[in-house]
């Protein structure tokens, strides 16, 4: 069975967007300073240099005395946006995140570009896939994985207006702009198709496989409930617990190890209070390779028509 | 002696005791690089810096930053003297629920940004100098480094950046009391030649006697004056200065006095102040 997975809207970089909302933000805000480690380019900040030069620092390949420093910033009274790539924005600089912004719950707001496998070419080193396990564990962060580029905006002027230290994962690639989605709310998930049989929890580009995967369901009679699960930390309990009482079948989608990210805070949740099957789609614990996006989520099995095969093996059980 | 050596010499010394009462009613923590590091932080915090121990906020306020944050007794003792805090929490230092965590940490009125993870120190510090600049504001910033610290790679992502940014009003002092943890540097991991690190990557480097008050106080002057690049004072230090069984005593990195080694150290801190108010 094809999944019918047309891109029904505009395709957007969630970077371009964030280079903008940079802008807006520096324009009504003198206090907000942005910094990069030289992929000011791919991740759009290099818009904000260009406009606010002196409040744009430029690192160089150097991610832990950026944010450190982003830290010391922070701690002066600013509002420090300081983007990497995903892979080295939490690995390269997990101490000082850990141990300098967030135990001191500063106002620094990681806003990564290149999370996820869909890098692509560039291959494993470059495709972060343990970033949201990284940052987790730390108290006082909070991580969101927007599933598109304007609920990436909205995620970015909350950051902005919410006290304390935030990682906010973007993708290398256009992604489609959805619709349906409801106001973006910091740590609460909603829901974008309403069923009955089995719900799949999704964030970032997951979500549009997942909806895809729910036609594939309709056609061979199965209703399932699709929801968009962009904030991990601080995580919306409430909502999966209701939709494990209403479903009793959960799979969760996730370009991300399936150690450490979404499935296992929903698991760790359901385990505790509601303990039901819960079935998974992401990496299981593999690195990553070289490819086009496209052939990289079909080879690690990030398709739609592996979640709507998931979904049956668990209706089935 | 200089009125104003003889006044800095003396809350040093009331800072070493405190150091030597709190790391004892603690029973672990840190002496050798808390008293290497005594007088370079008394200097601070009891003549150079502008700071009002009544308004730890005060926006103009020169700002400290302990990158060795094991040192903290030191930077503890210098706060509760200077009138931050009651020094009764000094008897709390390293207690469950206390304000005085076994790292340098942000809860203690006066203390800017916890540390303790060793090498971050210099990138804060100059996050803060560069927002000062922002702010036109004129402040200066002040980071302490340990010597072992310096062999951490962040230092020197820090170092590089500082000078291309071209930040003066940042100043950074290494304690180099020649140890670490597990022996001398120059066995472990050698730092020399430092000056010409710290020169060969754009800073102005000031070497001085880091427990010589008069010294220390014109490298702090100096370093004011130098504008386009920022500064580091090398401080030759001992480490346990102040207590005869602890110079030079590498166990001391880590361990605390017990209560007989309490008395003695007190006994010495107590004669050289007088042998210093005679002066």
């Amino acid at each position: 069975m094809k999944a019918n997975c047309k891109n029904e809207s505009e395709m957007l970089y969630a970077r371009d967007l964030y280079g903008k909302a940079l802008i807006e933000l520096g324009k009504k805000d003198p206090d907000v300073v942005v910094l990069d480690a030289d992929l000011s380019g791919s991740t759009r900040t290099a818009l904000f240099g260009k406009e606010f030069p002196d409040r744009f620092f430029n690192f160089g390949v150097a991610e832990q005395n950026m944010m450190a420093s982003a830290a010391g910033l922070a701690q002066c009274g600013k509002i420090v946006f300081a983007s990497t790539f995903a892979m080295f924005a939490t690995a390269r600089a997990v101490d000082q995140v850990r141990n300098t912004i967030c135990y001191n719950n500063l106002n620094v707001k990681i806003v990564a570009s290149h999370g996820g496998l869909t890098v692509g070419e560039d291959g494993s080193s470059h495709q972060a896939l343990e970033d949201i396990n990284f940052f987790r564990a730390i108290p006082n962060i909070k991580i969101v994985v927007p599933v598109d580029a304007p609920e990436a905006k909205e995620a970015i002027f909350t950051a902005y207006k919410t006290p304390g230290p935030f990682y906010i994962r973007l993708g290398r690639a256009k992604v489609e702009t959805l619709k349906k989605k409801k106001k973006f709310c910091l740590g609460k998930g909603y829901t974008l198709r309403e069923g009955k049989d089995i719900a799949i929890v999704a964030c970032g580009i997951m979500v549009k496989k997942s909806l895809c995967a729910a036609d594939i369901l309709k056609k061979q009679g199965i209703s399932a409930t699709v929801v968009n699960m962009h904030t991990i930390k601080p995580f919306d309990e409430k909502l999966i617990l209701d939709i494990a009482k209403q479903h009793k079948k959960i799979i969760v989608c996730e370009e991300h190890q399936v150690t450490g990210g979404l499935y296992s805070t929903v698991a760790e949740i359901l385990i505790n209070k509601f303990p039901i099957r819960v079935e998974r789609v992401g990496i299981s614990n593999i690195f990553g390779q070289s490819g086009s996006p496209e052939e990289l989520l079909k080879h690690y099995g990030l398709t739609a028509d592996n979640i709507a095969e998931k979904a049956k093996r668990v209706l089935r059980q | 002696m200089k009125k104003r050596t003889k006044r800095i010499k003396s809350k040093a010394n009331a800072m070493r005791k405190a150091i030597i009462e709190m790391l004892f009613e603690a029973g672990s923590g840190h002496p050798g690089g808390s008293l290497s590091a005594t007088d370079i932080i008394a200097c601070l915090y009891f003549d150079v810096m502008k700071h009002n121990s009544k308004d730890p906020d005060w926006d103009q306020r020169d700002r400290f930053h302990l990158s060795k944050g094991h040192c903290c007794p030191a930077v503890y003792a210098a706060l509760g003297i200077s009138g931050y805090f009651s020094t009764h929490n000094f008897k709390k230092l390293r207690k469950l629920g206390g304000m005085l965590q076994g790292h340098s940490d942000r809860r203690v009125p006066g203390i800017e940004v916890s540390s303790g993870s060793l090498g971050q120190g210099l990138s804060v510090a100059l996050g803060m100098a560069l927002a000062g600049r922002l702010d036109n504001k004129d402040y200066r910033v002040y980071c302490l480094m340990g010597d072992g610290e310096i062999q951490e790679g962040n230092i020197w992502e820090a170092a590089m950046a500082a000078a291309n940014f071209r930040v003066d009003n940042l100043c950074g002092i290494i304690d180099f009391n020649g140890f670490q943890i597990d022996g001398r540097t120059e066995e472990i991991m050698d730092l020399e030649p430092l000056v010409n690190k710290w020169e060969s990557f754009g800073w102005h480097v000031i070497q001085c006697d880091g427990h010589n008050i008069e010294e220390l106080l014109y490298a702090f002057n100096q370093a004011k004056m130098i504008k386009m690049k920022p500064s580091v004072i090398i401080a030759r230090t001992v480490k346990g200065k102040g207590v005869s069984f602890m110079e030079h005593v590498v166990d001391f990195h880590g361990r605390a006095p017990v209560k007989k080694e309490k008395e003695i150290a007190l006994m010495e801190l107590k004669s050289i102040e007088e042998d210093e108010s005679k002066l």
